[in-house]
Parts: C-alpha cells; structure tokens; sequence
C-alpha cells in the first residue's frame, strides 16, 4: 500500500499560519491582566550610581517599578546551562536587572508593570538613571588583551574559557609539510531575527501556588526547569506553554532574564502580566550569533592531500554567558574540524571572551558553519596555492564511502556518508567544465565570473544524552512522544520536542499515519505545553525528527503491537498467524477475518472484551535515546558575477544538493533548505550587527540590519541522494541547518574565486558592494 | 514602539488643514505616514497634533498642465505608477517610483510627504530637481512657489514654514525628443540609495545639446549638479566624457560616509550611476 513517508504533502499547519488563526503568545490575553516594560541601558558598560523611579512609580496607572535590588533575594541569577568541561569555564553571576553595572547597550535596568501599554512607555521614559560610563570592548580578541576594561570583578582578563580540540600532531605536521596556507577570518556577528520576537505571559495563582507562563520556546521543558530555578518554585507547579511560535533560529533556546522576570512580577502582583519585544528591542536584548576572530591554517602536500589543521579562535560571548553560550564555539564548532575530510591532525585552540555586547549563544547551524567556513575557505586557499581545481583537492582528501562509520581525528564518529555522490551529482547539474569555460572567456572581456564549491558534514540530531552529560550540557538529550487513540480512532500525538515553523505537525503524522493506516487527518500533533507532554528537551541542532521523531515512530509501534494482541484476542487467531494488511490486520488467508484499527482502538478502549493481561485503553509512551549523532552531508555550488565597478555580487545560479538520509517529506525538507541557504546567503552577502567603539548597536533596525528580502535572492536548484543513517530506525538526519552551514562558504568561495585573477585571495563576509569595491581597489593598488 | 500621546485631526477641506495648521501649536502633516509613523513610535518625533490630509480631495492626482504635470501632494507612488501621463513622457519619474519601499509602501506613501520629509537619500528630490519642478506652497498667510532647487535645504529640512502645506508639484515637459532615467545603487536593508542620479537629456545626431543633472544619496540633500550636466553637453557622451561628469558632479560636496559606504566608496559610485543614467536616457532617445 502506498505510505506517507516520502510523499510531498502539503504542511497542515499553514492554511492556519498563513490567515491569521495562529495563537502566539502575544495573543494570549488573560482577565486583569497587566503590562511589563523593561528599561534598557543605553550605555555598554557603566555603573549605576543612582535610579530615581519616583515620578514613573507616580503616573496614573503604573503598579509598580522594579530594580536590580528589589531581586536580590528574590530570584536566582539567569543560569548558563552548559557547563564546559576542561576549559577553566567562569560563569560570573548574571543578574535578571543589573545591580551596580550595566555590561551591554540593552542590559535591562529597571520593570515597570502597568495597566497598558502605552502607560508601561510613558512610564519607562520618566526613570531617571545615573550612570558613570566605563570603556567598551566589543572585539572578542581585543577584550581578552592586557588592559582592556574588565566587565566582571571575579573574571580576570575577560577570559570565560579556554578550550583545546586536538587530534593527531598538528604542530609536527606543519613543521614537514610542503605546503601551508592560513587565513584571518572574521565571522561577522548576526542577529536571529524571527519574524515574532519574543514575548511572555505569566499567570501566578497564589490559591494554588501555580505559575503557569506563555512563552516564545524552542523548549518549553527545558524552561520550565530554569524558571523553577530562577523563581525557586518547586518545578511540578511551573507550567510553561509555547504556543504557535514564529521562528527561532536558536534565539528561543535561551533562558532569558525577562521572562522571570514577568513571572516574578505576576507572583508580587497578583495579576496576570504580558511583555511583548519591539523588534528594535529584540535586537539588543535576545542573543546574537556567530562573532569569531579566527586565525586557521592548513598544511599538506603538494599532490593536494591534507596534513593537518590549526587555529586559535576568539569567540564573543557577549556580555554574560548565555544557557548554551559556552557550548557553542566549542563543541559544536572545534569537534567539526576535520570537515568531509580525513585530517589527521588537528588542533584548535578556542577562547572564549566576555564583551560589552549583547549575549551571543545558538543561531542556525550554532558553531557548524563558523567550522565549514573555515576549513573550505582553507581548502580553497589550498587548492588555489597549489594551482589545483578546488574540486579536484576536495576529492581527493573526501573520506571514503566505504570507510563509514569513521572516526575522525576529533575523536567524534560520523554515522554514513557518501560525498563523492552528492559533488558528482550538482557539477552534473551546473556543467561544471562548461563554467570554467565560460568563465574564462568573460574574464577575456574584463568581465568576473566566478564558481564556489562547499562540500560539508555538520554534526546534528543531538543527541545522546550519555554525551550530553560528558560534554557538560545541562540537560539530556533524548526526546519523547505519546501517541493516544480514542475510542473512534481518531489520534493525539503529545510530543517533547517543540516544532516552530519546521512543519512536524505534518511529518510526525505522516509517520502515525503510516502505521495505523490512517489517512493524515486522523492524526494531530500536540507540543509545547508542559503540562500535557512528556519530558523532552526541544527543538534545536536539527534534532526533531532524527530524535523526537524516532519517538513517535516507536511509540506507534507499540501501540500498534498492543492493537494485534487485541485483534488476535477478537479473531480468536494466533497473533503469529496475523498480518497487517491494508489498514487491518487480518488472518492470514482468511481475508475475511480482519479487525480495522479504527475498530480496534474503540474495543481497547471500551474494553468489554480484553484478552487475559492486556490493559485497557491504546496509547503508548516512548523515550527514544540515539546511539550517536547524525552527520547530514552535501555539496553546494554556486556561480556569481562581481560587477568590478560597483563590487556588487549577483548570483548566477545556486546548487543544492544535500543527503539528509530518508525523507519523510521531499516539500518540507526542500522548505527547509530554502529557507537555510537563504539565511546563509545573507551572512555571506549583507548580513552584519555592527557596534561600534563605544558599544553601540549601528544596526539597531531592520533599516541597518539587512535581513535577506525575497527580490534579493536567486532561484534555488535543489536536489538528494539518499544515504540512510544507521543510528535511528528510519534512517533520517537532519535538515534544519544544512543549507546555513553550507551556503556562506560557497557563495564567498565563489566570489573569491571570481576576483583571483585580481590577486584577491580572502575578503571577509559580508560581501556588500563597499566591501568587495575596496578590496578590488586595494588589489589593484588604489587607495581604499 | 509606542509614541508619546497625540491629538489626531482629519481635514475635512484645505481650509480646515490651513486653519489647523496656522494654530501653531507643534502640529505635524501626515498623509501616508511611511515617514513620519516610525518616528513617531521611536519617539524621535514628538508633536502635539498629527493633521491628517490622506482625505483632501484637491490634494491628490496628477493632471496634465501647462504641457507638464501637476502632481497634487498626496498622491501615491502607486498612483504614480500607473499614470499614463508619467510612463509616456517621464520615464525618470518610473524608474524611481518603481524601487520605492515595496508594493505596501508604494500603495500608502504619498509624493508629498516624500518630499517633504526630505531624507537626504530619498529618490524623488534628486528626480524632482532634474525634471526642474517647482512647488506650490500654502499657508493662511497666502501662496508661494518654490523651484526644487531651493526647496531642499539639508538632512530633513525644506523650505516649509511651520504653518505651510505642500499643494502640488508643477513639472515642466521634457524638451522636445528628451529622454529621462533614473539609476541608484541601494543600500541592502533600507532599499534608501546610496548614490542615486536622475538625468534629462536632449540629443542631437547622437550629440547631447541639453542636460539636467540631479544626485540624491550622497550628501546632506539632493542637488543639481549643473557644472558636470554642461561638461556633458556638446559630446558624444564617450566613457571619458562621463567619466568627467561624474567626477565634476561631487565636486566640492561633502560626502556622506557610514556602516554602509564609506565617503570614498560613495563618491565613487556617484560617478557610476551618473554615467549609467545618462546612459540609459541617451539609449531612450
């Protein structure tokens, strides 16, 4: 029969979406409920020598202001969640509003609670604060150099951790290599920019001592941990309920201080309390991504094989350490080192620093494309110091698809792979020899054309937990699901993971569908409230299906197995003698004694006529732990043309193809890729959060900050092969943050190798015109 | 994102908007509010009284005048767009209007109140002042009209007095066998040129024997560019020609430099989209 798995249905949650029927937290609106605004620093780095709240506390309608002081006592410090290991990790006390100082343009300062809105505005603009300004550091490099101004007392030097990835003998491969190339990259600082930003309602009922609190969460479960911490409610009555929940990209992982700090309010108050982020606010006060000052370096030989890996990296964490902050540029980023490639000596050497900037923590692809960046920028600047095709070098060090699963000198194990396949597949796509054709003959006419190549792996599907406790996560990493049928058969899928725009209420119930025989409709995926879903721990690090899913497959299938006992027990048949068929399970050549599972469902749940040791009811409960992460993999290709008069870079055509194992959804994951190229496309091309000397964010708006707009962008050619993982029973990966690591490094690939012949060898992301104009000038001796 | 408290009032007539507006007392003019709404929720603009004339009948449309246009000041780039009048006689006045904000903005935002905001990097002046339109000014105190020229004054500043309201833009015709064009370069976020260039010329047997010449983007205000327009006329308008235009066109203004381009990068795109928009008008002869 055929089955929903593979097949390009359209996602059941966007006719909802799409007019308006969503619920966002913003949406939730509670009897005498009241509103809270936070009052931001305006300065990175000063000290607080007075508040004066006396005329806000005044106006007509304002309950109340809080202070950094009235909190002391009151609450927990916002906690990081990722406890490195064996890296001297200092986690200095991050206060829900601060006390004494204020370490970035954003930091909040002051609560007012009111009776609207617009009283909340009015209100914030009548707090008179003192500050005494202190210098700024905003260069992760620069923070962590003698004598540069200190953010934390018990942190010296600014230095959060220091962290080493070492594999094989880096510095003896260097010393006999034949060949070295090395680069200084700067991994421009992004921001998440969901289309909602984040928001919270907290409803604390004293009667029962219950907070229950809305909010925009990647994972509610793990929240509902941090806000029983941060408030010190016993964590069996704190409720947290993410609803409809537009877009994340890892800014809605973190435990931020507002959203205890809007509990607190509610539990002083006695009201409900809502706080909605304006999108000038979300930019300063919900976490940033990226910011890498790298040094790296490649060696080999002069045949092309690489020998070895080096780098020291600075990695911004902004002001405090963020829930995952630490984990970030370590482990999701050093232990990638090796590439699609087999390294056999690599040593990376990552510093984490404290600046006076806005927390940095997980931004789609978190720690990965910072990693593919660099190693296919060096295999680029390889090839070309070598006067080698970059595909021809790539091929060559490729790890063999007969050597998986393999260990590279990281010491992590990649699952499957089969690299050569995926290249072969898009140069047939683009005609590769065809371009380089082309390519020289536009240059002939002093025209740049230019072809990039990324051939990635990235690590995903976190987890397992066992390695999440060694890696020092704060948490686990397995994920749940409790697949329920009523009576008339219809089901209810209650899941641990949180999907926010990534379209599981389609997928996962594809996957029930399946196995009950049903069509879709009969199947309805329930995430987000902690009160009626199993233990989990969300949605990030492309995870979902490979781990949440594997969940509901499983607990499917013991329900489905319960089903048979019953069918057996009803058709007085042998449970061996029983074959699914058709939706039904029916003796096998007796076609007509069969029991469809609708029927099934409601004699299990009536439960007049159960077999001797069988329970009533039919719902089954699964915790699906994997044996090892999943190493998704592909190759992008793009061409461009550089307008050498205007450094303007217009890509020709974008290739895609990714293997992400099997494919529940072919629509969904191409959804998916689209919507991670794109947003690698924007790192590579204009995507940039500038602060300048003083700590001030120029690129406050969406004005300065250029998000990715659909006439900007080129068509997408998309196409897979399929490599099945072996670590989860349907051989899927993930696909959620393939297109962002792959995508910055091939259009940058591209569009260096398109102004080679100009003797540019690297300019740093973004490639805006400005940028490219005066590398081209510089190339050519100009004064820029 | 919440403006300070406001009284709103909608004129009824250009009477009623005069009279509002010879109150004095901190009133602003909104008719589409793609300007004037985000300062007003940064609470960068903070008056007293929003006047709202999006209602006043007179104050929108275009309609053909004395061979050109008059174009009332609260008409929208949308209506802008699909004139007859301007796509067959200004084709400078499309291209600009055509990469204005996106089909929201264009829908909402008026010409008007464009002009009258006067962002240094807006298309419309650098369009208005090569086209050599004038604006007709109103007031309780009486009527005036001012050339382009010496409307823009400098980063959000015009000629308007407080208690004046912008009527309609006159603009002459094109002369006989013109062309027109439009070329910016945009900065990636806010879609605002970074160098921006609006030409009108008039050629003979391949020869320009007329050129007006207008830059937006680059400085504090958009402006005529007359010294670079007459290196133009009597060539051929040859690459090292343009070349000259382009540099003669900043020359002596002092450029803007930020996160987005540096001066210097500015400077030189000036000179690139001077040379693609005279270009372009040639080719439309």
């Amino acid at each position: 029969m055929s089955t929903l798995f593979g097949s390009s249905i359209k996602r059941r949650e966007d006719p909802r979406l799409i007019t308006g029927k969503g619920t966002f937290v913003d949406d939730v609106s509670l009897a005498g409920m009241v509103y809270a605004g936070i009052l931001r620093s305006p300065y990175a780095h000063a000290k607080i020598k007075k508040i004066d709240a006396t005329a806000a506390r005044g106006l007509s309608g304002v309950l109340a202001v809080y202070t950094g002081a009235d909190l002391t006592d009151a609450l927990i410090p916002v906690p990081c969640a990722w406890n490195l290991p064996n890296a001297d990790l200092k986690l200095p006390p991050h206060p829900h509003l601060a006390v004494e100082k204020v370490r970035y343009v954003g930091d909040g300062v002051a609560m007012v609670i009111a009776e609207s809105r617009a009283i909340v505005r009015d209100a914030l603009d009548l707090i008179d604060v003192d500050y005494e300004p202190l210098k700024a550091v905003v260069n992760p490099e620069a923070a962590l150099k003698p004598g540069a101004p200190v953010l934390h007392a018990d942190v010296a030097g600014n230095q959060a951790f220091k962290w080493v990835v070492a594999g094989g003998d880096a510095d003896g491969a260097f010393a006999k290599a034949e060949v070295k190339v090395a680069l200084t990259i700067k991994q421009n600082r992004l921001l998440p920019t969901a289309m909602e930003p984040r928001a919270a309602v907290a409803s604390y009922n004293a009667g029962t001592g219950q907070l229950t609190l809305w909010a925009t969460s990647q994972n509610p479960h793990i929240h509902r941990f941090l806000c029983s911490v941060m408030l010190k409610l016993p964590e069996h009555r704190v409720r947290i309920i993410s609803p409809d929940v537009g877009g994340g990209f890892g800014s809605k992982i973190p435990a931020y201080a507002d959203e205890a700090l809007v509990a607190f309010a509610s539990m002083k108050l006695g009201r409900p309390v809502k706080w909605t982020e304006d999108r000038s606010e979300n930019y300063k006060a919900t976490i940033h991504g990226r910011d890498h000052v790298q040094y790296v370096e490649l060696c080999g030989t002069k045949a092309g094989q690489i020998t070895g890996i080096r780098t020291t990296v600075y990695a911004g964490l902004g002001a405090y350490a963020s829930t995952a902050g630490p984990g970030v540029p370590t482990i999701l980023h050093g232990l990638m080192y090796s590439g699609a490639y087999t390294i056999p000596n690599i040593h990376g050497t990552i510093y984490g620093a404290y600046t006076t900037t806005t927390p940095v923590d997980a931004y789609r692809g978190a720690g990965r494309p910072e990693a593919t960046y660099l190693i296919e920028r060096l295999v680029d600047t390889f090839a070309r110091e070598l006067g080698a095709d970059p595909v021809e070098v790539r091929r060559k060090n490729f790890i063999p698809q007969d050597k998986f699963p393999y260990t590279v000198a990281t010491g992590i194990t990649y699952d499957s792979g089969n690299y050569e396949g995926t290249l072969d597949k898009a140069l047939g796509m683009l005609d590769y020899k065809g371009f380089r054709a082309e390519q020289a003959k536009a240059l002939k006419q002093g025209r740049f054309l230019g072809v990039g190549v990324c051939t990635y792996t990235e690590i995903c599907g976190l987890g397992p937990s066992q390695v999440a406790g060694a890696i020092g996560f704060g948490g686990g990493l397995y994920d749940s699901a409790i697949v329920r049928v009523y009576p008339t058969g219809m089901v209810r899928v209650y899941i641990g993971t949180k999907p926010h725009g990534q379209g599981e209420e389609t997928t996962f119930a594809q996957i029930v569908a399946d196995e009950f025989g049903y069509p879709v409709e009969s199947v309805e995926i329930v995430s987000g409230d902690t009160d009626n879903t199993p233990q989990g721990w969300g949605t990030y690090g492309s995870r979902t299906t490979a781990v949440g899913g594997t969940a509901v497959k499983i607990a499917a299938q013991r329900v489905k197995e319960k089903a048979k006992k019953l069918a057996a027990h009803l058709l007085e048949a042998n449970e061996r003698d029983l074959e699914w068929k058709d939706g039904k399970f029916m003796v096998r050549g007796s076609p007509d004694k069969a029991k469809g599972f609708a029927e099934l469902a409601l004699m299990a749940n009536v439960a007049w006529n159960m077999p001797a040791g069988l329970e009533p009811g039919l719902e089954a409960t699964a915790f699906f732990d994997p044996s090892n992460f999943v190493y998704p993999f592909g190759a992008h290709l793009c061409t461009v043309e550089v307008d050498a008069e205007t450094g303007q870079v217009k890509i020709l055509r974008y290739i895609a193809v990714d293997d992400c194992g099997n494919v529940i959804n072919p629509m969904i994951v191409d959804g998916q890729v689209h919507g991670g190229v794109i947003q690698g496309i924007g790192e590579a091309l204009q995507e940039i959060a500038i602060y300048d000397d003083d700590g001030q964010l120029l690129t406050g708006t969406m004005m300065d900050y250029a998000v990715p707009k659909a006439s900007q962008m080129p068509h997408l050619e998309l196409a897979r092969t399929v490599t099945p993982s072996p670590v989860n029973p349907m051989g899927v990966k993930g696909v959620g943050e393939t297109g962002t690591i792959a995508a910055a490094a091939t259009v940058v690939n591209a569009v260096c190798d398109a102004l080679a012949p100009l003797g540019i060898r690297h300019i740093d992301k973004p490639l805006t015109p400005a940028t490219v104009w005066a590398a081209i000038q510089r190339a050519k001796g100009g004064a820029a | 994102m919440i403006p300070v408290q406001f009284d709103y009032v909608r004129a009824t007539s250009l009477n009623d908007a005069l009279k509002t507006l010879a109150g004095g007392d901190g009133t602003k003019v909104i008719a589409g509010g793609h300007s004037l709404i985000p300062l007003l929720r940064f609470r960068l603009a903070q008056p007293a009284k929003l006047l709202d004339i999006a209602g006043i009948k007179e104050l929108s449309g275009i309609s053909e005048y004395k061979r050109g246009l008059r174009i009332g000041a609260a008409t929208t780039y949308r209506d802008i767009l699909d004139s007859a009048l301007v796509r067959d006689r200004y084709q400078v006045m499309m291209d600009a209007t055509s990469g204005i904000g996106d089909v929201q903005v264009r829908n909402r935002g008026t010409i008007g109140g464009g002009v009258a905001h006067a962002d240094p990097a807006a298309d419309m002046p650098g369009v208005l002042l090569a086209l050599g339109a004038s604006f007709n000014l109103r007031s309780k105190r009486g009527k005036r009209v001012v050339a382009a020229r010496d409307f823009f004054q400098g980063t959000f500043a015009t000629a308007l007095a407080e208690d004046e309201l912008l009527i309609d833009m006159v603009v002459p015709p094109l002369p006989r066998g013109g062309a027109s064009a439009y070329v910016s370069i945009e900065q990636a976020a806010s879609g605002y040129a970074l160098a921006g260039a609006a030409v009108v010329v008039k050629c003979s047997r391949k020869t320009v024997t007329e050129c007006s010449l207008a830059l937006t983007g680059l400085s504090d205000r958009a402006f005529l560019a007359e010294a670079a327009a007459k290196l133009l006329v009597g060539t051929k308008a040859d690459p090292d020609t343009l070349q000259r235009v382009g540099a003669a066109a900043v020359e002596g203004i002092e450029i803007t430099g930020d996160i987005h381009a540096p001066a210097e990068y500015r400077r030189h795109l000036a000179a690139v989209v001077v040379g693609r928009a005279i270009r372009a008008a040639i080719d439309r002869v």
